[in-house]
């Protein structure tokens, strides 16, 4: 099991200039937060479910950028199904980690499926994803971060850490719309159109 | 002079997406949308994305939107309901969305399953901030599309096309 923080911001840390964060509601949003703003990012506060898919929808727009999904455990089983989409489309530039912590923590330590019998990385590789890959224990974390950072995808992931409640750490704004305006002006190089 | 029956109105929507350049087709299948799908299909411009549910289309389409791309979701009126949720995110984060429903469950109607969520799919899209413009009649098909992207794209803001039932006729089934 690893530190959640720990392990986000070894993978953001001196990010290549050409990638783009995708966070998922709750945890993997404050975590990404606890690394430092960055216009590249965009942070899900909301819609459960979501955040896959709009990572699919931007790998595809932006063919050119390097596409980082952290999503937590929950947010992944409400919507497996886009796992299998995601494989479809096959976007080679599309990342997926996802920070499994076996429970809902923000709601009580409700346990998830995946403390039970359920293998997210086992399901993104039956879905078809072409890398895949589980942490369970404290590793190097060179090989995860060239995987992230630039292997082929659309590749996933699963990576145990510990169900921790920590300090909650707030991203850009949680007003959607001036943290999308933002986001997309970057994400373009361009003025809002 | 055309007539009802030799509209192609699926060849009007396609010629609306092409003009508004509207590349990515997001889409649950359904029979009444097969024929555009085909055709968007055929194009090596435009990116066909089969969901596994309507709902993942909602993100696909603003995280491409984020992208500078614009696309629609086509589904059946069954899969407004599974999107519920979901649309909160391109009225929170003003993304313009836009979506083609093609009516089941109420003209003429085979099957009881089909019809508390087609009664329900007008109701729900204007609880959910999406605005809703109807086509009855084939020849309104292409300009009720025109007008509904216009306005999502224009003003970022959540619209749907209803195509009815009435337009599309209602599928009848029988054993054997």
């Amino acid at each position: 099991m690893l530190q959640r923080r720990a392990l986000v911001a070894s993978l953001l840390e001196h990010r290549p200039a050409n990638m783009v964060v995708v966070s998922s509601l709750g945890n993997p949003t404050w975590d990404v937060a606890s690394v430092g703003d960055h216009e590249l990012n965009f942070n899900f506060i909301g819609a459960m479910g979501q955040a896959g898919p709009f990572a699919l929808g931007l790998a595809m727009a932006k063919p050119d950028k390097r596409i980082v999904l952290f999503a937590g455990d929950g947010e992944l089983l409400m919507s497996l199904g886009v796992l299998a989409t995601i494989a479809n489309q096959a976007p080679a530039n599309l990342a997926v980690v996802a920070l499994d912590n076996e429970s809902y923590v923000e709601t009580g330590n409700q346990p998830t499926a995946t403390a039970g019998p359920t293998d997210l990385e086992a399901v993104a590789r039956a879905c078809g994803f072409v890398q895949t890959r589980s942490v369970v224990e404290e590793v190097p974390l060179d090989d995860i971060r060239d995987m992230v950072w630039g292997g082929e995808g659309p590749l996933f992931v699963n990576i145990k850490i510990v169900a921790e409640t920590l300090p909650l750490v707030f991203p850009y704004s949680f007003d959607g719309a001036t943290a999308m305006n933002r986001f997309r002006g970057a994400v373009n190089d361009s003025k809002m159109g | 002079m055309q007539t009802q029956e030799n509209i192609d109105w699926h060849q009007d929507i396609f010629d609306v997406l092409e003009c508004q350049g509207i590349d990515l087709i997001a889409h649950v299948p359904d029979a009444a949308h097969a024929p555009l799908i085909r055709k968007c299909d055929a194009r090596n411009d435009m990116d066909v994305v089969t969901l596994t549910t309507e709902e993942e289309g909602v993100g696909l389409l603003c995280g491409a939107w984020a992208g500078g791309r614009k696309g629609v979701l086509l589904m059946q009126s069954s899969g407004v309901g599974n999107c519920i949720n979901a649309l909160a995110l391109p009225v929170i984060c003003r993304v313009p969305f836009l979506s083609i429903i093609s009516m089941r469950g109420e003209w003429g109607e085979f099957i009881p399953w089909q019809v508390p969520m087609g009664r329900g799919t007008p109701k729900v899209l204007e609880a959910m901030e999406v605005s809703v413009f109807r086509a009855d009649v084939k020849e309104k098909v292409g300009e009720t599309v025109n007008a509904a992207g216009q306005f999502a794209f224009n003003t970022r803001r959540s619209a749907a096309v209803l195509l009815s039932q009435e337009m599309l006729g209602a599928k009848q089934f029988k054993e054997g």
